[in-house]
């Protein structure tokens, strides 16, 4: 045998960790893959830059006297350190493409990628919006495109598409109510919201100059239709209802509801955050409500991107559809026209206005066409049957170990709620979201709604294996199971995460919300 | 279907754990008459990814393509060109995919990007804070009215003829309802250098705040320091709304020169023109109104070891606790898009966005004596970064289509924008970024020549 | 110098026609690390019930409400510095605001320290 074919010393057995400790820090702070990352402004300079800008000869400043004389602060990186300082701080986030998302009213299902390819064709991805009409006919049929698909889904007849969110399309549909009923000399003063409803809705209604009253709920976690229908009457413009509601539930009686509404002179607003338990299966329009907004960004998997961008088409009844918001598209033989301040000049539109810049979120516009056209009406009642199936099973794996308060009462629709009663005193829903964080989940959503105590909403959604619900139940279980037998490691979980849990109270009494050279905050103390 | 998990056999064994026959008993609460037996009749089934690539490309295919023309469009969407990293960036399925941050310790991602993202925001606009972002700019002018009216108490605004005219259509919108009252006014392309001196006469006790644009919508520049301290002589609020934020490279920032609360449309930086939407609104005030600011904000704390992380805070503000009490009903707001924007921004740095405007403003001046250089057509814009007015002989709608049809994206008529107002038909806004070339100037010049002599002869 | 309490948790202490009022020990128990107090501005009128006060932990906003009628003679100000003042001292230094009372029968309606102490034992 050679010297060099011996190996060179190089250890062929592991060692037994067991009884190893492992070192208690780095020189780095890393732990493996477990990379920290500083700020850009601790790690750029004011003479870096990762771009290269093409010169241009001087000109003559036409700036009139207002040149910046004083630095703006930024720092630059490289483009190598610009994509390592990203993709370093990317890993410290859960996301769906990491695992089941289990958050209640939040719809987090898979995100295709065509629906990422398709929004960045160039065609769509680089026009403007102020371009010639005839320079974005391809643009203004997607719109109409998906306006038809939203429409036929809800079994409505006009849809306002230019709402750049949730709360957004909600505050559309509420100014929509509030001009109709001013335009036949009604004004009303009062919107009844579900002491369950998400807080989007009474802030809503309150920023569009209403007053906000709640409505309770029974027992059995829906509207409680007697209270609703005694407090109707000529001052009430009207109810925002959420179908299914924050509970996981459909509201039986919403045709009955809608129809009480509408006998006492008010209208229907539809929350459809949970759309995605329902999507082709139900139209919303058979159940005689008046607008209802669509989260492109939950039932039709735009992503949601940290925290948005997202959209909310709001689909409208007759009643309503006169005052839907500028700009809109119209057709006339082949030619799509949009209906900006201009043509409503000409045309008799009663449109209660411009909520917005431009036409809406068309690329998230283009991800949901491609989401809905991949699906199909098929695929698409589909899409709600398995979200019902998955929640449901969800439900009945947990409810013999973890509190359902509506549970007994039949089954849920697209989430399953539970709540924190038989957790060992002491221990509260934070701590079992926090011991989901150590078996690698993002919990479900947590004291939300408010109806019950210390509420735990799951939605696993339709694009979970059974095997992915299997395992998460197993996590589940597990971690319910230290909360109800009192396990202190739970208190101060989570272990294995980038961070243990952070001090909101600090935050908030001495908000830090920029970032200051150290020196200077220094010099100020 | 290629986005569904589920085999028959495991529905049939889940149904059987649930402890039912079929799907049907898990609808039993939803009536019968509003369920449908089968797929909505009407639609179409459901589609190969090459099927649906092949109707988008179709319907692509009948839009001229910003960056396959001589293009000159602005007016509150500007196209610069975004380094190919950002779009990888915000293709990291840990950002893409992630939700609003409200479980910091497995978010930290998203939380730092947003810090970092309000201190590069907050120091473009020279503010003391900045928000994680809004919608986008328009929404986030209204916003900033209704803040200024929770300060000061007052219900009664002022906003500048220079203000984008759709920004000033959202707050009448919704002053419309809030009973908020707005007195606008429209601009002049026979004096339009400085409407913030006829705004400063009309200042008065009972306004809340005065809203001006900067650079304007004509792409006027002008110092707002005058205007700024006659508002707060008045106890009100000075709000400057930023369109174009590349010019800040270039130009003083509105906080220096004494705004209250600066907003913004952050789009021209990493974001793209995507027709219009998603964009993202930039939000910075004075530190003092912090508590009165719409939106999320992301703070600075330590965790349970010590060591340094970051948190929403001061959610108190918002509408998942306040409800009807909370400064704004936004919920979601630009999350992806703020990360673009950061991401471009920490690639330009200090001196790359210095380098970008200077560049931008220098073909906008080129471009500015070219065209001024063909007989009939006067420039209408004062100082100007890199967007300004030219007051051609006819409608410039006309003009704007006739070069359309020669694949000529000429710029924005005023006619588009103020519908109502005559004396504006003739106005053209032209905007010049980086991305236009020697070669587009001198397309647009000769097309603009030649319609005129045509519309002349 | 007397002291009441109402059901939501506010206590008012009576002095020469002049009040002090805060929140109770067990609310500032229930809320948590407060983070911030909103306190009236002197010389605003309240009618008894009227939202006197904003207290705010990390994830809850409560209104305090004035247990009577009268007017603010001053807030405390040390709260806005100090906020974990209602924590540490809530029935002391942590008060909300001074205000003097329109109608001393209102405070007939009232319980007192006992009654109070009975009630929180039966939340």
């Amino acid at each position: 045998m050679k010297e060099r074919d011996l190996n060179q010393g190089r250890p062929s057995r592991i060692f037994d960790t067991a009884n190893d400790s492992a070192p208690a820090a780095t020189f780095s702070g890393n732990k493996a893959l477990m990379l920290d990352e500083p700020l850009i402004f601790e790690l750029g300079s004011s003479e870096t830059c990762g771009v290269d800008i093409d010169a241009m000869e001087p000109v003559k400043s036409r700036l009139g006297g207002l040149e910046r004389s004083q630095v703006i602060g930024l720092a630059g990186l490289s483009e190598s350190e610009t994509v390592r300082h990203y993709t370093r701080l990317s890993r410290q986030n859960y996301a769906i493409d990491l695992g089941l998302f289990p958050l209640g009213s939040c719809t987090m299902k898979h995100n295709p990628r065509l629906n990422e390819k398709m929004a960045r064709i160039a065609g769509f991805s680089d026009i403007h919006p102020m371009q010639p009409i005839s320079t974005v006919q391809g643009a203004l049929e997607l719109i109409d495109e998906l306006a038809h698909w939203l429409k036929t889904l809800t079994g409505m007849p006009a849809v306002a598409m230019s709402p750049k969110a949730g709360a957004h399309g909600e505050l559309c549909g509420i100014l929509a109510i509030r001009a109709a009923l001013e335009a036949r000399g009604d004004a009303r003063e009062v919107i009844l919201v579900p002491e369950s409803a998400h807080g989007t809705n009474p802030a809503t209604a309150a920023f569009a100059g209403y007053r906000v009253e709640e409505i309770p709920a029974t027992q059995g976690g829906r509207v409680d239709i007697d209270a609703l229908a005694e407090r109707l009457g000529p001052d009430v413009a009207g109810v925002m209802i959420t179908n299914p509601n924050t509970c996981g539930l459909f509201e039986p009686d919403m045709r009955k509801i809608s129809d009480l509404v509408h006998a006492a002179g008010g209208l229907v607003y539809c929350d459809g955050a949970n759309f995605n338990a329902i999507v082709g299966r139900v139209r919303p329009g058979d159940l005689g409500i008046d607008a209802m907004h669509i989260n492109l960004h939950k039932t039709f998997s735009t992503p949601h991107g940290g925290g948005g961008p997202g959209s909310g088409p709001v689909v409208l009844s007759e009643a309503l559809a006169p005052y839907a918001p500028l700009p809109y598209v119209t057709q006339t033989d082949d030619f799509f026209q949009l209906v900006e301040e201009e043509q409503s000049l000409l045309s008799d539109s009663d449109t209660f206005g411009r909520m917005t810049a431009f036409h809406g979120q068309m690329g998230m516009f283009t991800r949901a066409l491609s989401y809905i056209m991949s699906h199909g009406a098929d695929g698409l009642k589909q899409v709600s049957e398995d979200a019902v199936l998955n929640a449901n099973y969800i439900l009945r794996s947990m409810d013999d170990l973890l509190d359902a308060p509506f549970g007994h009462s039949g089954p849920c629709m697209h989430e399953a709620l539970f709540s924190d009663k038989g957790l060992a005193d002491g221990f509260s829903t934070i701590d079992v979201s926090k011991g989901l964080i150590d078996e690698g989940y993002h919990p479900m959503t947590m004291y939300f709604p408010l109806v019950v105590h210390g509420a735990m909403l799951v939605e696993p959604t339709e694009t979970e294996s059974k095997d992915a619900l299997d395992n998460f139940i197993g996590s589940f279980r597990t971690v319910v199971t230290k909360a109800k037998d009192g396990d202190k490691s739970l208190l101060s979980a989570p272990h294995f995460a980038p961070r243990a849990r952070l001090d909101e109270t600090a935050a908030a009494r001495k908000p830090i919300l920029v970032w200051n050279e150290p020196e200077a905050t220094e010099a100020a103390e | 279907m290629r986005y569904l998990p589920l085999s028959d056999i495991d529905r049939g064994q889940m149904l059987s754990k649930i402890g039912v026959q079929s799907i049907d008993e898990l609808f039993v609460d939803v009536p019968q008459e509003a369920q449908l037996t089968g797929p909505i009749r009407e639609l179409p089934n459901h589609a190969s990814e090459m099927a649906v690539e092949r109707h988008f490309q179709a319907l692509a295919a009948k839009n001229t393509v910003a960056g396959q023309v001589p293009f000159f469009i602005g007016a509150g969407a500007y196209r610069h060109h975004v380094p190919a990293s950002v779009d990888h960036i915000i293709q990291r399925g840990e950002f893409l995919t992630a939700y609003t941050p409200y479980q910091p310790e497995i978010a930290q991602g998203t939380l730092q990007m947003l810090f970092e993202f309000q201190t590069q925001v907050a120091r473009l606009l020279g503010t003391d804070v900045a928000n994680a972002s809004m919608y986008d700019g328009s929404t986030a002018c209204w916003e900033a009215i209704s803040m200024a009216g929770r300060i000061t108490k007052k219900k009664k605004a002022i906003i500048s003829s220079g203000v984008h005219p759709h920004y000033v259509s959202v707050a009448n919108t919704m002053a419309r309802f809030t009973g908020d009252e707005l007195l606008t006014s429209l601009p002049s392309l026979d004096a339009p250098l400085n409407p913030e001196q006829e705004l400063i006469n009309q200042i008065d006790d009972d306004m809340s705040c005065v809203i001006v644009q900067y650079p304007d919508i004509l792409g006027n520049i002008n110092d707002l320091s005058a205007i700024a301290n006659k508002a707060h002589d008045h106890k009100a609020l000075l709000i400057a709304v930023v369109t174009e934020p590349v010019a800040l490279g270039a130009i003083k920032s509105p906080g220096d020169m004494g705004a209250d609360i600066v907003v913004g449309e952050g789009q021209s930086i990493g974001v793209g023109l995507q027709f219009g939407g998603p964009y993202v609104g930039l939000f910075g005030c004075k530190a003092k109104y912090v508590r009165q600011m719409p939106g999320r904000l992301c703070g600075e704390t330590v965790d349970a070891s010590g060591k340094r992380g970051f948190v929403l805070t001061l959610s108190t503000r918002e509408q998942h606790i306040r409800r009807d009490k909370a400064t704004s009903n936004i919920c979601t707001n630009s999350g992806l898009c703020a990360l673009a924007f950061s991401a471009h921004m920490t690639l330009l740095g200090e001196k790359g966005l210095r380098n970008l405007a200077m560049v931008n403003h220098a073909k906008a001046v080129k471009a500015a004596d070219r065209l001024c250089a063909i007989e009939g057509v006067e420039m209408a814009s004062g100082h100007f970064f890199n967007e300004f007015t030219l007051k051609l002989p006819r409608d410039a709608r006309a003009i704007v289509q006739e070069l359309a049809d020669q694949n000529i994206l000429a710029g924005v008529s005023l006619g588009r924008l103020y519908p109502k107002s005559e004396g504006l038909d003739n106005g053209l806004i032209i905007a010049v970024t980086e991305t236009v070339q020697d070669e587009d100037i001198e397309a647009l010049a000769a097309a603009l020549e030649a319609s005129l002599m045509g519309g002349l002869a | 110098m007397v002291r009441y309490y109402t059901e939501d948790h506010e206590w008012i202490e009576v002095e020469d026609g002049n009040a002090i009022v805060g929140i109770t020990d067990y609310a500032q128990g229930q809320l948590g690390d407060v983070v911030f107090v909103e306190t009236p501005t002197a010389e605003t009128i309240f009618a008894k019930g009227d939202d006197a006060a904003v207290v705010e932990s990390v994830k809850a906003a409560s209104d305090v409400y004035s247990p009577v009628s009268g007017e603010v003679i001053k807030g405390n100000d040390a709260l806005a510095e100090d906020p974990a003042l209602v924590n540490s001292d809530p029935e002391g230094e942590g008060w909300f605001f001074k205000m003097t009372l329109s109608d001393s029968t209102e405070l007939d309606a009232l319980m007192d320290e006992d009654a109070y102490k009975e009630f929180i034992a039966d939340l």
